[in-house]
Parts: structure tokens; sequence; C-alpha cells
């Protein structure tokens, strides 16, 4: 295992990408609604005022301005949190975004409980359900910077919708930035059990990895940074090689990945499955990591589930 | 006030009208389901603007420099349908597949599946964000597109319409023409029972839209009105178009239940023949 890299900015990674983006394609435009200084299109706007649109807090309106501004072709990015681009804006990202088949990116920030001191109102952990039920529709949650400036491009070169969700915390640089859509990155490789994870706890799927490494467990992580489309056939030869796995998400375990996974193997190749994600609960204030903790996430509950998996398979005490 | 019209343009503008009038009827009659009330009051604006307005070609539907039309208030296709066939965009023939299995002519506009349909709309309050949409990218495109976008009275209760006329009337988006089909009724009875939008003009207005008051069934105003907006520049147009629910069936007319039921074989006849069609002609 390598040394743990120094936490960056997705956001920060995003706008920078945004930047590069304007300077490549003059036909890409960035609509956000108030929120450019937090989500990270401000560099956008700073360097291109004709194709930057602040159109205020009106985050649905924002989504069928953005379809309409693409459907000549043009791609389209708008930003806001996640709970305002996919909670606040759903219908007209289903209607005016999908259902056209527009050529809009939504790039969302604040995604999952990590927003932490504002509290439940902006803590959005329902939006992958809500996103990957959308027919058309790309979804991707990047586990570090690297991954959130592959993926801007990454969507930005595929036409019609995307939703991208971003962290609001700085996140530690676990991959190799070579994000592709649809392919899951196995990020170590493993033969008793595999963790699926996405977004911001891939980080704690690599560290309970390398501390079963220690007692003789080989673990294999997937970055399932492509929620949509998924990596299927990945998933499965995980199932069938390692005979369990754990689902690791900062999202509710009712609709997220978790979710998926257990259908996807219950109806190809079933094999013990355990979600770590939100319970059905809201989140609250705190120290962003402490509320991933106190929801569920933890490193012990981690652990846990791993052994429980492993017993499961007849390969522990 | 705006150029004068070409009278010879009006008699065939109003049969036109008519027949989308009659078209409506015989389509939601088939259907056994649809929107009659509020397609029979937008036929002379979408009459006009289809049949004349609109610079657009049946034979280059996706040309980029088209005009675009935006139905906000998509439940109102079947009008918008008999439009586009007058137009050439479709056969006749089609019509008769209003909201069937397979059809291209969906119970609400959808702009994947009909050449001529330049917006996928039928949740209210959204058309109009989508028609700001194409507005800002003409302009970044610097291409002579104009975009229409047509509101119902009902709809101006959603937030996010006054969102979207907030973005147009603060961008001063002088190639957009906001029209307002305001028939006094929505789903569930009066408008101003249920929840006022009076003084409409007023609010347009304040928000930024050089904003003109028609009878919606005078043809003559209608072009009238649109030309006006054509030689205005400094930012958007709204037209208040008023109009009467179920225009041209006496029955219909005024009467909020015919919003979204289908006639019967009886009531369809009956309507046609107060539209000038009766036996054979009627074509049911
Ligand atoms: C967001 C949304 N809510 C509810 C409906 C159901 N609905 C269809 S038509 C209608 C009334 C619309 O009234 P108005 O805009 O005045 O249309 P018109 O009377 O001209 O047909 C309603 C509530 C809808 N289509 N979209």
């Amino acid at each position: 295992m390598s040394a743990p890299s120094p936490a960056g900015s997705l956001r920060a990674a995003y706008g920078d990408a945004l930047v590069e983006l304007g300077g490549r394609d003059p036909e890409v435009v960035v609509l956000d609604s108030d929120l450019a200084g937090a989500t990270g299109t401000a560099r956008f706007g700073e360097r291109f005022p004709t194709r930057f649109f602040n159109v205020g807090a009106m985050e649905a309106t924002m989504m069928s301005i953005a379809a309409g501004m693409s459907l000549g072709g043009r791609p389209v990015f708008a930003s806001s949190f996640a709970v305002f681009a996919a909670g606040q804006a759903y219908n007209a990202v289903r209607q005016s975004i999908c259902y056209q088949r527009a050529n809009v990116k939504i790039v969302a920030s604040h995604g999952g409980l990590l927003v932490g001191a504002d509290g439940a109102t902006h803590q959005m952990v329902e939006d992958l359900g809500l996103m990957r039920g959308l027919p058309g529709m790309t979804v991707i949650v990047p586990a570090d910077a690297p991954s959130a400036r592959a993926a801007t491009f990454a969507v930005h070169d595929r036409p019609g919708p995307a939703y991208v969700r971003l962290s609001r915390e700085d996140l530690p640089t676990v991959t190799d930035g070579s994000f592709a859509v649809g392919r899951a990155a196995e990020l170590r490789p493993g033969a008793d059990l595999t963790i699926v994870a996405v977004g911001a706890l891939v980080a704690r799927a690599l560290a309970v990895a390398e501390e079963l490494a220690q007692v003789g467990v080989s673990t294999r992580v997937l970055d399932f940074a492509s929620v949509k489309p998924f990596d299927e056939p990945a998933l499965l030869r995980a199932a069938r090689d390692t005979g369990a796995i754990l689902v690791l998400e900062e999202h509710s375990v009712l609709t997220g990945v978790g979710a998926l996974v257990a259908a996807t193997t219950a109806e190809n190749y079933p094999v013990p499955v355990r979600r770590v994600g939100v319970p059905d609960i809201f989140g609250e204030s705190g120290e962003p990591w402490a509320l991933v903790d106190r929801c569920g996430m933890s490193m012990e509950r981690i652990r846990d589930e791993a052994w429980e998996l492993l017993r499961l398979k007849g390969k522990a005490p | 006030m705006g150029e004068a019209v070409p009278a010879d343009r009006i008699p065939s503008l109003e049969s036109q009208a008519l027949e989308i009038r009659r078209d409506v009827v015989r389509m939601t009659y088939w259907a056994g389901s649809g929107h009659p009330g509020g397609s029979l009051s937008v036929a002379d604006l979408l009459a006009v603007l289809v049949g004349d307005e609109l610079r657009i070609d049946p034979a280059r539907p996706e040309a980029p420099e088209r005009d675009r039309l935006v139905l906000s208030k998509g439940h109102a296709a079947p009008a918008l349908y008999a439009a586009l066939a007058l137009r050439g965009f479709l056969p006749r023939a089609e019509l008769r597949s209003f909201r069937k299995l397979g059809s291209r002519l969906q119970g609400h506009v959808d702009r994947g599946t009909l050449p001529g349909v330049d917006a996928s709309t039928g949740g209210l309050g959204q058309g109009i964000g989508v028609a700001v949409g194409m507005a800002l990218d003409a302009r970044l495109s610097a291409r002579p597109s104009r975009v229409y976008a047509v509101l119902g009275d009902g709809e101006c209760q959603a937030g996010t319409t006054w969102e979207a006329l907030m973005a147009g009337g603060h961008y001063a988006l002088e190639n957009l023409v906001v029209l307002l089909d305001r028939n006094g009724y929505e789903s569930d009875g009066a408008t101003e029972a249920i929840l006022g939008i009076e003084p409409i003009a007023d609010k347009l207005r304040a928000f930024r839209y050089h904003t003109l008051e028609i009878d919606g069934h005078d043809v003559r105003q209608i072009l009238r009105a649109l030309a006006t907006a054509r030689e205005t520049t400094s930012g958007p147009t709204a037209i208040v178009a008023r109009t009467v629910t179920g225009k041209g069936v006496s029955f219909m007319e005024n009467d909020h239940t015919w919003q979204a039921r289908a006639p019967t074989r009886a009531e369809a006849e009956r309507a046609l023949a107060e539209l000038g069609t009766a036996g054979e002609e009627a074509g049911l």
C-alpha cells in the first residue's frame, strides 16, 4: 500500500476542469443558482463571463433553462448543492432534461452527510436513487479530486444527461484519476471478500482492506464511481471470485448502490451482501466525519460487517 | 403599432383555426381522452403561429436557424398536432393515432417523436424555462431564431413560471415572446376563484415584459401583436390573449368540466355540426 495522499478538493478540481473545458470547447456554458462560490463554478465565471449564467436561487428553472440551451447540442453544465439539484429540481430534471434527452451535465456538490454543520435540510442522501431511476441518465460519484476532474471531462464528452455528485469535504486521493464511464476500478485485488464503495467511503474501504490483510484476509476493493451505467461484469466477477460483497456508500441504503448490488447479484449470482450506508433517517448538524460515524458508517461498523460476511462464508471464527 | 396586416392572410388563417378546432374535437373523441377546452381556446393563437409567424420548414424540421415554439401547456397537444398537420409536418390521417400505443402523437407533446415539436412538456411550469434557455442559446450563437412560448393561465400559479419569466426579463431576451392563453379556467374551475392571477398584465410588465393585451380569437389582433413583438428590441414581449375555454363549441364554452374529458360520439357530432361540418363531412 502506498502512503495516504494529501486530501484534495473535488469542487476545486471540478472548477479547474471547467476552466480547461471552456478553453477547449467554445460551446460550453455553465449555469449556477447562487452557489457558484461553493460549487466551484465561479472560476469558470471569472474566466468566461459571457458563457456563465448565475440564474439566482431557482434550481428547478435552472434545469429547464439549461435544457433549452442544450437542445441544439451545446454542452451545458448546471451546478448547485445535491439536495437542490436533485431534490428541489427533480421534475425539471426528469421532464426538461432526461425526457428531452438534453445535453445537460448536472454537477452537484455537497452530496451526502459530509455537509456536516448545516444539518439535515442540506444533507442529501437520496439523490443517487432519484437520479439513477431516470431513463438515459448517467450517474457518477467521484471518490477523489483526480476522479472529479476526469469525470467532468468524461460527462462533457458523452452526449446526453449526466449527474455527478461531489463531496463538500476534501478527500484523500485514492485513484490514479483514470476514471471511465461504465467501468469499476479495481483499487486493490483480493480473493476472500469484495468491498464495493462509492465516493467518500472508498478511502475507508481501502483502510479496512489493509487491516484485514494484516490478519491474512485478501479483500478486493472496487470503486464504483460509475453508478450508471453500472459495471455489472465487474460486480459478477467479484461475486464469483470472492463469494461475498460489502457495499459502502454515504447514501440511503433504501435506494442506493447497495440496493443495486443486492438486486444485481440476487438475479445473476446470489452471494451474501451487506450494505453499509445511511439507514432510514435524516442526518443532523455535526462535525462531518463524526456524523458519518454516528449514522452507521464508522470504521468499526465496516469491520463488523466485513467479519460477518467472512463468517457467513465459513472463513472466520 | 405593428405593420399593416395584408387582408388576404386573414380568411385563410381563420379557416385554419376552424380546421384545428374540428380536429381537436375529432382527436379527443377518437382517443377517448384529452383536453378539449384548453385546446379550443388556443386554436387561433396556434393557427397564426404555426401557419404564419414561425419560420419553419417541414422539409428541414431541425434547421438550427428555425424559430422555436414551446407549448408550455402541453395538454393542448391536439391543437398543435392539427396545426402542424396543416403546415405539412405530418399526414392528416395520422391525427387518428393521437394517444394510441406506438403513435408519434403523444398525449402531451414530445420533441423526440414528432418533427415540428421543439420541446417536451406536460408537467406545467417548465416550458417557459426551456424557452428562456432556447432564447439565450440563440443569442449566444448569434442565430436569428425567435422563441415563442404558449402558457396557460392556471400554469401562472406555478412558481417556476415566474422564475423563468424573471430570467427572461433579467436577460432582456428580445427574441422571446410569451403568449398567455387567458381563458379564465383551469381543471377545477375559474382561475380567479381558485387562486387569482390578476392583474396579470401588470405583473408581466413588472417582470420587464413589453405587454400587449388582445382578443386571442381575433386573427388580425394576433398578427399585429406578433409584428409588434418583432419590432420590440429592448426585451421580451408578453401577449395576454383573452380567450374563451372551449371556444367554438357552445356547450364547452366557459365550462371547466371540458378541461380534461373527451366528447361522446353524440357530443362530438353536435360539436362538429356547430363547427360547420356534419354527417360524412364530420369525418368521425
Ligand atoms: C405540474 C402540473 N400539475 C398539475 C397538472 C395537471 N393539469 C393538467 S392541465 C391543468 C390545468 C391547467 O390550467 P391552464 O394552464 O389554465 O390550462 P388551460 O385551461 O388553458 O387548458 C392541470 C392542473 C400538470 N399537468 N402539471
